[in-house]
């Protein structure tokens, strides 16, 4: 499986970046940006002028819902970057879609450093509205396609909760999972953002506090949902011989999921209860000798606690369904276990970082950089994986 | 009021946000008024094709035409909303996607309605009933025992 051949392979990540986190930001979403910017391109050993490329997903959305307000031409000004290439684009394997071009970009010889980001300001957004509504009150709904969100649109679909519990409830009813079983991924999470000095939330809960949380839609409860927050993550991700002069051991990007194969639409998708996860898994063990045992560590979507529980199972660290064995108690999934998972409390306790969390984490704990929540095993191999629905995308990571 | 169209929102409820409808999703949209759901068909090989594009997936004909269908169909999945996220929503509202009774993979969003959202299970049968908005007749369903 040569780098010739699987693009990814000739890629690092070599430095990573984060702005401070917070429900409510004093700095905009751009000084944010360029707080993680220059602390990734920093971290990575280099300068403004080694960067010759920036991705970001879904670029600039342009409204004031805070779901991405920064996109490649203000953080490109605003660092004042020359640039032989960049990307921000939506329609990607959900948020992963960047590193992935980024990946391309190296290959095709267009850059040796690219700057990957993601920013979010939902938490200052929702302060003047509910702005991440996806209803737009007084004008019609558009988006009328496979993937649209139109056919949504007069059934009081106010929020991916409640919408992407008709995934989550369909799991529930086939699985037989119990509510004291997915309880765990948001204690887990709360205990490891305990330890995470930089997370939202740090007060540890117990399986009483989740069983009298609010419930959102079936069958999410409050703690399920993950926290709105302002804040930017970035990443370096450089070509292999470039990655091996920097100062940190290069993090290798061993193999990626990214495949398009399952009906990509919010309501006619044909895998409502694992969502598009199992297809773009496979694609990842394919492009690798490495299998779910080799894997130390897990870094998984959590824009709710289902994806969590199905990547588990799509990943191959369980079966299809057993996810409620496997999280039972919490101890394979904790810091001590088998496969601690989501380490420094994920986007449920740490903030939504959406998916960018889980990358500056991985690099984190494989750099030994996890102070109070460092794992305390060798830790060499970490799986990562994003978004729910038909959008999936998967990382597996490796430090030699 | 047109033939087959009923009172669903409760007063004081939130108002439905309706869709942009273009050539090929009116007849879903807006054929409600005779009562009955309507859904692209392939006229070649009989396969249902929604949403609604003039090409057939199956056979590769161009012969995609809205044909009138049983109206029934089963619950695949549905969530129970709690959750008040704007003012004047009822309590618990049921949504859910339902796959009509003629083919499994057109699946439609909709609400379950006159019923008690804790009496809505997976695989229930249902049955369409509109509630007209402006020029559109949005497609409810309500349990298919109702009738």
């Amino acid at each position: 499986m040569s780098a010739s051949t699987y693009g990814e392979k000739n890629c690092a990540i070599t430095g990573v970046g984060q702005s401070k986190v917070s429900r409510g930001s004093p700095d905009t979403a751009l000084t944010l940006t360029v707080h993680a910017a220059m602390e990734a391109i920093r971290d990575a050993g280099l300068t403004r002028a080694d960067i010759d490329g920036i991705a970001t997903w879904p670029g600039d959305k342009g409204d004031q819902s805070g779901f991405s307000p920064v996109g490649c031409a203000a953080l490109q000004d605003a660092l004042r970057l020359k640039l032989n290439w960049y990307e921000g684009g939506g329609e990607a394997p959900g948020q992963y879609g960047a590193v992935f071009n980024a990946i391309g970009a190296i290959a095709a010889g267009l850059c040796r450093n690219v700057l990957v980001f993601r920013t979010m300001y939902e938490a200052t957004a929702r302060k003047a509205a509910f702005a991440n509504s996806l209803i737009k009150p007084g004008q019609r709904q558009s988006g009328g396609g496979g993937g649209g969100f139109s056919w949504f649109g007069p059934y009081w679909n106010y929020a991916a909760a409640l919408q992407q519990s008709l995934f989550f409830n369909k799991y529930v009813h086939n699985s037989g999972i119990k509510p004291e079983q997915i309880a765990q991924i948001s204690i887990n999470q709360r205990r490891n953002a305990s330890l995470n000095p930089a997370a939202i939330y740090r007060t540890p809960i117990t399986l009483d506090d989740y069983m009298n949380s609010p419930r959102i839609a079936g069958p999410l409860r409050i703690y399920d949902c993950d926290v709105p927050i302002d804040g930017a993550t970035a990443i370096i991700v450089s070509r292999m011989d470039v990655a091996k002069d920097g100062p940190n051991p290069p993090v290798r990007i061993e193999a990626v999921g990214s495949c398009m194969q399952y009906r990509n639409s919010w309501s006619q998708l044909d895998c409502l209860p694992t969502q598009a996860q199992p297809k773009v898994a496979e694609m990842m063990w394919s492009r690798t000798d490495l299998k779910p045992k080799d894997v130390d560590m897990a870094q998984l979507y959590d824009g709710f606690s289902f994806h969590t529980i199905n990547w588990l199972e799509n990943f191959g660290f369980c079966g299809l369904y057993e996810a409620k064995d496997f999280i039972e108690g919490g101890k394979r999934i904790s810091l001590e276990g088998e496969l601690p998972t989501n380490t420094g409390g994920g986007a449920l306790s740490a903030g939504r970082l959406h998916a960018y969390g889980a990358v500056h984490e991985a690099c984190t704990q494989l750099w030994g950089r996890g102070g109070d929540r460092q794992v305390k095993k060798d830790l060499h191999v970490v799986a990562t994986s994003t978004a729910g629905g038909p959008l999936a995308g998967a990382m597996l990571l490796v430090k030699d | 009021m047109p033939n087959g169209a009923s009172t669903i929102t409760p007063p004081g409820a939130p108002a439905r946000a309706l869709p942009v409808v273009d050539y090929d999703s009116e007849a879903y949209w807006k054929g409600g008024a005779d009562g009955r759901l309507h859904i692209y068909r392939c006229q070649d090989c009989k396969y249902f094709v929604h949403p609604p594009v003039r090409f057939c997936p199956k056979c590769e004909g161009l012969n995609v035409e809205p044909e009138a269908t049983s109206g029934k169909g089963f619950i695949t999945s549905f969530t129970i909303n709690y959750k008040q996220w704007v003012p004047g929503l009822p309590d618990k509202f049921v949504l859910a996607i339902v796959r009509i009774a003629e083919q499994d993979d057109v699946q439609l969003v909709t609400n379950i309605v006159n019923c008690d959202p804790d009496t809505v299970t997976m695989d229930m049968p249902v049955k369409v009933v509109f509630e007209q908005h402006e020029d559109l007749f949005v497609p409810f369903f309500e349990p298919e025992a109702n009738r």
